[in-house]
C-alpha cells in the first residue's frame, strides 16, 4: 500500500514547510508562556500549544501515512479546551473575594 | 461557572464526547483504544458538564450514582473473568463466539469486550466520584464550615 505522500510528491514539500511554521510558532508560544505578564496570558499560550500540537500530529500522520494518529488529533481537539476551561474556572474563583 | 456560552454549548458537546468514548471502547483490542481510555473520555464529558453547570446538575444528568457504576463495572469484569471457568478453562481465558449479523457478516463476540465494558464503567465511576467529592468539598469550603 502506497501512502498518499508517495503518490503525490508535492505533499512532502507542503508538509516540510508546515512543520517549520508550526515549530517556529511553537517556540514563540513557549516564549510567551514563560514571559507572559499575567496568568491569563499563560493559560492562553497553553491552549495555543495544544492546538499547535494538534497540527503537528496531523502532519505526522500525513508523513507516515498512518491514519491512526488522526483519531488522537480528534480526541485532543475535543478535550484540549477542557484544561483551558478548568484554568478559567480557577482564575474566576481566585479573583472572587 | 458563570458563562452563558459554555452553559449553552455543553448539552450539544457532551453527547458527542460520549459517542466518541463508546467508539474508542469498541475499537479496542484491534486498534489503539479500549475500556480505560474510553472511560476517561466519558468522564471528561461529565467533568465538562460539572464545570459548566455545577455538581447537582451533573449528577442529575448522569442519572446513576458513581458508586453504582463502579459496582456494575467491577462485577461485569468479574463475570467475564469467571465465564471460562464454567467452560472448563482457566480463569480470564478469552472465549469467542461468532454471531451471524444479517447484511453485515460475522461479528466476533468474546469475553474481552465484556471485560473492557466493565473497565469502562469502573473508570467512569471512580473518576466521577473523585470529581464530585472535590467539587462538593469546594462548595462546602466556600460556604464556610460553620
Amino acid at each position: 500500500m502506497t501512502t498518499i505522500i508517495e503518490s503525490e510528491p508535492w505533499l512532502a514539500t507542503v508538509a516540510l514547510i508546515s512543520t517549520i511554521i508550526i515549530l517556529v510558532s511553537m517556540g514563540m508560544t513557549v516564549v510567551h508562556l514563560l514571559r507572559g505578564p499575567g496568568l491569563s496570558d499563560r493559560v492562553a499560550a497553553l491552549d495555543l500549544t495544544a492546538l499547535l500540537l494538534l497540527g503537528a500530529i496531523v502532519l505526522y500522520s500525513l508523513k507516515t501515512g498512518n491514519p491512526m494518529f488522526l483519531d488522537v488529533a480528534l480526541v485532543l481537539a475535543l478535550l484540549g479546551f477542557l484544561s483551558t476551561i478548568g484554568f478559567a474556572r480557577y482564575l474566576e474563583e481566585r479573583n472572587k473575594p | 461557572m458563570n458563562s452563558y456560552l459554555i452553559r449553552m454549548t455543553v448539552p450539544w458537546l457532551c453527547p458527542f464526547l460520549l459517542v466518541m468514548s463508546i467508539w474508542i471502547l469498541l475499537r479496542g483490542h484491534n486498534a489503539p483504544g479500549g475500556g480505560f481510555i474510553g472511560g476517561l473520555v466519558a468522564a471528561a464529558a461529565i467533568a465538562f458538564w460539572c464545570f459548566a453547570r455545577g455538581v447537582e446538575d451533573a449528577k442529575r444528568w448522569m442519572r446513576v450514582s458513581p458508586l453504582h457504576l463502579m459496582i456494575a463495572g467491577v462485577s461485569t469484569a468479574l463475570i467475564s473473568g469467571l465465564m471460562p471457568m464454567f467452560a472448563g478453562k482457566p480463569m480470564l481465558t478469552a472465549l469467542w463466539h461468532k454471531v451471524e449479523v444479517p447484511l453485515l457478516g460475522k461479528l466476533p463476540l468474546g469475553t474481552p469486550i465484556l471485560f473492557d465494558i466493565g473497565v469502562f464503567f469502573a473508570v467512569v465511576g471512580v473518576t466521577t466520584s473523585i470529581l464530585f467529592s472535590l467539587e462538593e468539598f469546594e462548595l462546602w469550603n466556600r460556604s464556610g464550615p460553620s
